[in-house]
């Protein structure tokens, strides 16, 4: 709110873009100001966290918000870049500031850090650019690892790190990005009263190996990520639908399975209906 | 084999063992077998009566709920946690409004998470008593049913005062709750301290020694504190194997820290032994009940949130001690109003794998008695 306040003020001297951050051009501003008042969101997103590793979720936010969102994220996303190039010219310096000015009052928000520790330490000796990111949010760690070394980590980590508890495993679809599902291991260990998560990203149809070995738990909570999401496990002793009919098709937590959709052949052939609904 | 034996086999009238036929059977159990505690199939491999092999057929109760909670907004989605393990409503709405909590970065004031405490407690010593009526009537005591349930009847009458509803209560909002405690509350749950210890008492007088109970409880569904472990199994059942390992304590949330209690294990890690530290619990549930009334704060019930609920964009997990064990939420948030994914971990869902190490070698009639000890709530399994 200061800041909008401000703005007229610094506005009428033209053009002294170089001096004050301020100044900001007049049409960039509201733009960016009209963007914010679409989505809010996006602009959020764009500006405190561009470096941030969760970048991703990007898409879903288009998809929702449908057309109006996308000038709000392209406009918001432009700054960025030039401000890491060169700030010493006065031109990048401009666009950075428009987007400073949308940002909702919100004070500290929690940004994802480092997470720096022995084990990543070693890890990221051992495996180098394998460790994709090691970040800890809001005090929760977690690292996400290229799917080629996931079974080693995971064996690592129950083996050597004391993480002998596999509390759940899920995953998170994001249709827009290349490797278009995130894999969640949240592991815990006993002995250190500590939990952590491992993430790997994966392509559709990339088959992963299943921790069934390592932790048995695995059994049931791999069943239902492949159900809901179509994720195979390489080595899973029963590898087969769980909560939803075995001979159903589609899997319903994918992005791209709406809602009211189902699989009305099932529901014609088995209950004798026109439709679930 | 030799042609003498085959024909002994065929031969019915000589040998008698060969009449009744030995070989292995596949029985079903449910879905709508009253002791499977809702639409839980197991499909039984049997030799005899002895149980050689199990599966779980689960989903009878599917709802999609986690595919609900992507299409509703953070606040929208509240009520529809307390249908998954509806025994224990209030427990699954603490865990969900914490995880948004820890999401916004905000945390409930002191007085509203005394009313939390307060009311999860209440509701554990509910679940339990649902869990102890129904187990013990599968395994042939009939009483303990009415008097779980007539003591039950108290805690849904705190609850209803409190909130309007008994069961599916959506008592906590996002930020702490909603309604400020009526008048008497505190004197209602002292009473129902000092009402329900001898009550307790009576339960374990009808069948902690009753000779029938030990028999069909001791030694019954083994589940060693490794595989449970190993099979992800929490809450009364791996403490119940010797693992003194409680979320309240381990991590604590909310003002857990204030109170003092403690954690009941066993040793034998059977069906007896979690009998008897759900029973504790119980004890040591009122005990918290007891310091939290003395002790609770006055000041705001809500913490300042806004209005239209937009996490930043971020993910967490966060996990509560359900009355069943582990309950986790991990939300991904992509900065709208509405979660970009909601995944619940359900201690139902994890601790009915272990059915099938518990019951191997046993009879058929411990299969029922294993799959009531489990305290298992198909509505969280199937979610």
């Amino acid at each position: 709110m200061p800041d909008e306040t401000k703005g007229p003020e610094s506005v009428s001297p033209p053009a002294q873009g170089a001096k004050a951050p301020e100044a900001v051009p007049v049409p960039e501003k509201s733009e960016a100001r009209q963007a914010a008042s679409q989505v809010n969101s996006g602009e959020v997103k764009s500006s405190t966290a561009p470096t941030s590793p969760l970048g991703e979720p990007k898409t879903p936010e288009e998809a929702k918000a449908a057309t109006p969102a996308k000038p709000a994220t392209s406009a918001a996303a432009k700054p960025a870049a030039p401000a890491a190039t060169g700030a010493a010219t006065a031109k990048p310096a401009a666009p950075a500031a428009a987007a400073k000015p949308a940002v909702p009052p919100k004070p500290e928000g929690p940004k994802p850090e480092p997470w720096e520790s022995e084990l990543v330490a070693t890890l990221k000796q051992r495996y180098g650019s394998g460790i994709v990111e090691a970040v800890s949010y809001l005090g929760q760690k977690y690292m996400t690892v290229d799917s080629s070394i996931l079974p080693e980590i995971l064996r690592r980590m129950h083996d050597d790190e004391g993480f002998d508890y596999c509390v759940d495993i899920t995953a998170v679809h994001y249709p827009k990005r290349e490797q278009q599902f995130d894999v969640v291991y949240v592991l815990y260990s006993f002995p250190k009263n500590e939990r952590i998560r491992v993430k790997s990203r994966i392509h559709d149809g990339e088959m992963l190996q299943s921790a069934f070995s390592i932790w048995p738990t695995a059994d049931w909570l791999e069943r239902e990520v492949f159900d809901m999401f179509g994720i195979t496990f390489v080595g899973h002793p029963g590898l087969k639908r769980i909560l939803l009919p075995e001979d159903w098709k589609g899997h319903p937590l994918r992005k791209d399975y709406g809602i009211y959709q189902q699989d009305q052949e099932w529901v014609k052939i088995n209950l004798g209906i026109e439709s679930g609904q | 084999m030799n042609d003498a034996t085959k024909l002994d086999y065929l031969d019915l009238d000589t040998k008698d063992n060969t009449f009744l036929d030995t070989t292995e059977m596949v029985l079903n159990m449910g879905p709508q077998h009253p002791s499977t505690h809702g639409v839980l199939r197991v499909i039984l491999k049997l030799d005899g009566e002895k149980v050689l092999g199990t599966e779980c057929v689960i989903g009878y109760l599917h709802r999609g709920v986690e595919k609900i909670g992507e299409n509703r907004t953070y606040t929208m989605f509240n009520p529809y946690v307390d249908r998954m393990d509806y025994v224990a409503a209030v427990s699954n709405g603490l865990g969900y409004c914490e995880t948004i909590e820890k999401l916004l970065n905000v945390e409930a004031p002191p007085r509203a998470q005394y009313i939390r405490v307060i009311l999860t407690e209440l509701c554990r010593i509910a679940s339990h008593q649902v869990w102890l009526g129904t187990h013990a009537l599968d395994i042939g005591a009939l009483t303990p049913l009415f008097y779980a349930f007539r003591d039950r009847e108290e805690i849904l009458k705190i609850f209803e005062k409190y909130c309007g509803a008994r069961l599916t209560t959506h008592a906590f909002r996002i930020g702490g709750c909603i309604y400020e405690t009526y008048d008497g509350f505190e004197q209602d749950v002292k009473k129902y301290c000092t009402f329900f210890l001898p009550k307790l008492d009576e339960y374990e007088e009808l069948l902690t020694t009753n000779r029938i109970w030990v028999t069909r409880t001791k030694g019954v569904g083994i589940l060693k504190p490794e595989d449970c472990i190993s099979l992800g199994v929490t809450g009364p059942v791996l403490r119940a194997s010797g693992v003194k390992w409680d979320l309240r304590k381990a991590q604590p949330y909310e003002c857990y820290k204030d109170f003092d209690f403690e954690i009941p294990t066993g040793v034998n890690s059977d069906t007896y032994d979690r009998y008897l530290v759900r029973i504790q619990e119980m004890r040591q549930s009122v005990r918290i009940l007891q310091q939290a009334v003395d002790k609770i704060p006055a000041g705001p019930i809500m913490a300042k949130v806004p209005k239209v609920i937009k996490p930043p964009v971020g993910e967490v997990y966060h996990s509560i001690e359900a009355p069943k064990g582990e309950l986790g939420y991990f939300i991904v948030s992509d900065g709208s109003t509405q979660p970009y994914r909601v995944r619940v971990r359900p201690p139902s869902f994890v601790n009915l794998q272990a059915l099938d190490t518990m019951v191997r070698g046993m009879l058929v009639a411990d299969v029922v008695a294993v799959i009531g000890t489990l305290d298992i709530v198909l509505g969280e399994v199937d979610r």
